[in-house]
């Protein structure tokens, strides 16, 4: 019999992995592979000189834009502490770097002083249904 | 650790896995308020109050010649619902059983999922909030038990709040009874109903225990403020040979902002 196959997106052994473990490294994968096409269609718009190609090219980087998107959101909702962390940094104006020191310092002393662990959470981690299937 | 105290309890990690799935899968599709509304958090246990923006004025002031007022905040109230799961459940959970008998798990998760879409329809006085029902400014559309006039309702409920400068898209909040009409309806040709009130609507048409007759609401943003304190999460409460004594608990503030902004469907 054929052993199941493998896949590198598992640092770990797989089948050490609880599912829902499991289900976050796919969807961290797939939001790599995500910007990694988001920066080849990029590299490829900035030397196409066919208006046409550039067209689709810039039509299939949005697909790309959402993916990433839906991607993000899934592994946020599912990481409280990564949640409060982005909302200090995302659509903010101003100073990049700042925001992100500042957010991770909140967020961080936040978890603490509440006695959570510093990476999942202690809730169901249901948060916004806005836009869920059902 | 934190105040769940959930290191505590006598419970595998897979059979935590076990009751935090069953608790999410129970509770999700009956959060209907959490599918309309803006929601931000979780700030956490500690999050004790959402600031309000406003003042009022103090009478007694601590010196002649100075004025006071005093921030004004809605404080989050707690929902606390205890349930027990039976030990020997639990140690079928951990040989692999996969129909665990977590029943009094599902009847909690859907009364704390109903308690909470009350609170933001149609208002909790006591915790000082005002539901979306209760806020809106336009009178309420009778909804009736002839489904075939739904989407006449809804255009009619769509039209208030364009006319009131209130953008889309919108959603619909079907309470259990109109929900299931609905669903059982077809139009002429066999379009279901429920296509039909989605496309006027232009949003979800979600189905909402604890609802009374029906809401249309703008989902435009802006509009319906949810805040977490801490979402819902699953503490430990004791234990005894028996059985292991749970609960499901949450915090949470709610506010209108645009009363203008919702059309009530009476029941």
């Amino acid at each position: 019999m054929m052993a199941a196959m493998g896949f590198d997106q598992y640092h770990e052994p797989a089948n050490e992995l609880p599912s829902e473990t499991r289900t976050f490294a796919r969807l961290c994968a797939s939001l790599t592979e995500e910007a990694e096409a988001i920066g080849w269609y990029e590299q490829r718009l900035a030397i196409e000189p066919d208006s046409t190609a550039r067209a689709i090219m810039r039509d299939a980087q949005g697909e790309e834009f959402k993916h990433f998107c839906m991607d993000l959101e899934f592994l946020l909702r599912r990481t409280p502490l990564w949640r409060e962390i982005a909302i200090g940094i995302l659509f903010q104006k101003g100073d990049i770097v700042g925001h992100g020191e500042q957010a991770e310092e909140e967020a961080v002393a936040g978890a603490a002083a509440r006695g959570e662990p510093l990476t999942g959470g202690v809730s169901l981690g249901i948060g916004s249904l806005r836009g869920a299937a059902g | 650790m934190s105040h769940l105290l959930r290191e505590h309890a006598p419970i595998s990690d897979t059979a935590w896995k076990l009751i935090d799935e069953e608790a999410r899968q129970r509770l999700e599709p009956a959060l209907a308020a959490r599918r309309l509304v803006d929601f931000t958090g979780p700030h956490g246990w500690q999050h004790s109050a959402t600031n309000l923006g406003r003042v009022q004025p103090l009478v007694e002031t601590p010196g002649e010649g100075v004025e006071a007022a005093q921030r004004r905040v809605l404080a989050l109230p707690e929902l606390r619902v205890a349930f027990t799961v039976a030990r020997e459940e639990l140690r079928d959970a951990d040989r692999g059983a996969r129909d665990a008998d977590l029943r009094d798990l599902d009847a909690v998760a859907h009364r704390l999922a109903l308690a909470e879409n009350r609170a933001v329809l149609h208002g909790w006085a006591e915790a000082g909030m005002v539901g979306i029902a209760e806020a809106s400014v336009h009178d309420p559309i009778a909804l009736g038990e002839d489904c075939t006039r739904y989407p006449r309702h809804v255009a009619k409920a769509v039209e208030l709040l364009l006319c009131a400068g209130i953008g889309g898209p919108y959603g619909i909040a079907l309470g259990p009874d109109a929900h299931t009409r609905v669903l059982e309806t077809s139009e002429h040709g066999g379009y279901p109903l429920l296509d039909h009130l989605r496309a006027i609507a232009g949003g979800p048409l979600v189905w909402a225990p604890g609802v009374d007759g029906a809401l249309v609401v703008s989902m435009r943003g802006g509009d319906f403020l949810f805040e977490a304190g801490q979402d819902i999460s699953i503490g430990y409460d004791r234990h005894d040979t028996d059985a292991v004594y749970l609960y499901l608990e949450e915090s949470f503030s709610f506010q209108v902002a645009t009363a203008e902004a919702a059309v009530v469907l009476s029941a």
